[in-house]
């Protein structure tokens, strides 16, 4: 225990927001790779999945690469990525493997959103005149959201972590103190640096399952609140399709 | 591709090391898994905490994990056991929610049978509804599996040599077919670990092979089973 305060004690010490890597700049750093990766990886998963949602088409293809993905060891896709880019383009290579290690779980979101939803709501939406358009944009889209947001989570989360792990090419970031306290032994600044990266890291996840909560489109909560703490799930499955 | 070659007998000597020490924390997991996950099935309190414990758990960065864990557990930080146990945390992180799962798919009927016939509480878990929860638990394993074994190469970093050591390696000698051949080298068993528990799997539960096994699950757990690197 000792070890945590000496740790803290690290964390809180005016030294770190002097010398080469000041703690606050290396937050900043952790925060804007990961930011950027996962906006870019949204801007290329979330249409490709709501392609893939909306049509059915493609799908056994985008479960086969989200199964594989979880195969390629993160680090190695790195230092991969930093060899062949070259030792001079190391953001631009790092945050390309970000962005592949973020995409199937974003893609997975932005899809699996669109299955779940009820097909009678999508046929009801086209008995009503709604133009393909519309069912995307009115029905799709908004009763997916929650899921696509659980997508982006796991990806910033799966980000966040290898950012830490890039420090050992240079990037910077949280990762910095831990990598260049092992050699000197200094176990206040690993111990440290790693319980900032978990702060991060738990920070992130709560805003984001915050936001989850808040998707939820106005309708669909006040639907489930009362039955969810009435009834178990099994029950209500077993009312619904009864009713049907 | 000459590199990789005349280094046959480092990167095989490496994949059996890196095998070696996923195994443990895979079955350690298992086991820790069925009784916490029982647990989460079975009441509604330890339910809540339980999950959200594991959650918590797999968000944590593993190279932060590996720095924590010798403080709690008074092991070496450059040490194999801290690597062993860092892979077990995020085993049980994806496992007991997948047996919590698992357990509820168990169709209340046949439950309720085993009971009017005379199974006792204990027969019952291990006779009756472990067996049914058996796919869904599958399911869970090979994503357990196959995560331990991409994040296993992480331990590098804290001195635990296994195929990341051609990451490093490969870096420092900027040798590129070295780092390709470990990624593949890596994503080639995890397969190898799928495909056998996929056949373990056929092999013990032999009902699954009529009925298109527990494919939901394992996708909704590919949502979920983002988190740590």
């Amino acid at each position: 225990m000792n070890l945590f305060l000496d740790a803290f004690a690290w964390i809180f010490a005016p030294d770190r927001l002097a010398g080469s890597v000041p703690l606050p700049l290396a937050i900043g750093q952790h925060l804007a790779y990961t930011a950027v990766s996962v906006l870019v990886a949204g801007l290329i998963a979330v249409p490709l999945g709501w392609a893939i949602g909306h049509t059915g088409r493609g799908r056994e293809v985008a479960v086969a690469i989200s199964g594989a993905a979880r195969a390629i060891p993160s680090f190695g896709l790195l230092v991969l990525l930093v060899l062949v880019f070259g030792v001079l383009h190391k953001p631009e290579a790092a945050v390309t493997s970000f962005v592949l290690l973020a995409i199937p779980s974003i893609l997975a979101g932005a899809y699996t959103g669109f299955e779940a939803i009820d097909r009678r709501v999508i046929d009801a939406g086209r008995a009503m005149g709604m133009t393909e358009w519309q069912i995307l944009w009115r029905i799709e889209v908004p009763l997916g959201l929650p899921l696509l947001i659980g997508g982006l989570r796991s990806a910033a989360l799966q980000v966040v972590a290898t950012v830490t792990i890039a420090a050992y090419v240079g990037l910077g970031g949280i990762g910095y103190y831990i990598i260049q306290g092992v050699p000197l032994r200094r176990f206040d600044q690993i111990l440290g640096g790693a319980l900032v990266v978990v702060a991060v890291a738990l920070v992130l996840d709560g805003l984001f399952a915050l936001l989850q909560h808040l998707v939820v489109p106005r309708g669909v909560a006040a639907g489930r609140a009362p039955e969810l703490r009435t009834t178990s799930s099994r029950r209500r499955a077993a009312v619904e399709s009864s009713t049907t | 591709m000459s590199w990789v070659l005349d280094n046959l007998d480092l990167i095989g000597s490496l994949a059996l090391e890196h095998l070696r020490q996923c195994l443990l924390p895979l079955v350690l997991g298992f086991v820790i898994s069925i009784p916490l996950g029982w647990v989460a099935y079975r009441f509604r309190l330890t339910r809540g905490v339980i999950l959200t414990i594991v959650g918590l758990l797999y968000t944590i960065p593993s190279l932060a994990l590996f720095a924590i864990l010798p403080t709690v557990f008074g092991v070496g930080f450059l040490s194999e056991t801290n690597l062993v146990i860092a892979l077990t945390v995020y085993a049980v992180a994806i496992l007991a929610r997948s047996v919590a799962d698992a357990l509820g798919s168990v169709d209340p009927e046949v439950r309720q049978a085993a009971v009017a016939i005379g199974y006792g509480p204990w027969r019952r878990f291990w006779g009756v509804e472990f067996p049914l929860a058996g796919p869904v638990v599958l399911a869970g394993l090979r994503v357990a599996a196959v995560s331990t074994v991409a994040l296993a190469t992480v331990g590098i970093l804290i001195g635990v040599d296994n195929l990341g050591y051609l990451f490093t390696n490969g870096l420092q000698r900027r040798i590129v077919p070295e780092v390709l051949a470990g990624t593949l080298a890596v994503m080639l068993i995890a397969l190898l670990v799928d495909v056998l528990l996929v056949l373990a799997g056929r092999a013990l539960m032999p009902w699954t092979r009529r009925r298109r096994a527990a494919r939901a699950p394992l996708e909704r757990m590919a949502l979920r089973a983002g988190g740590a690197v």
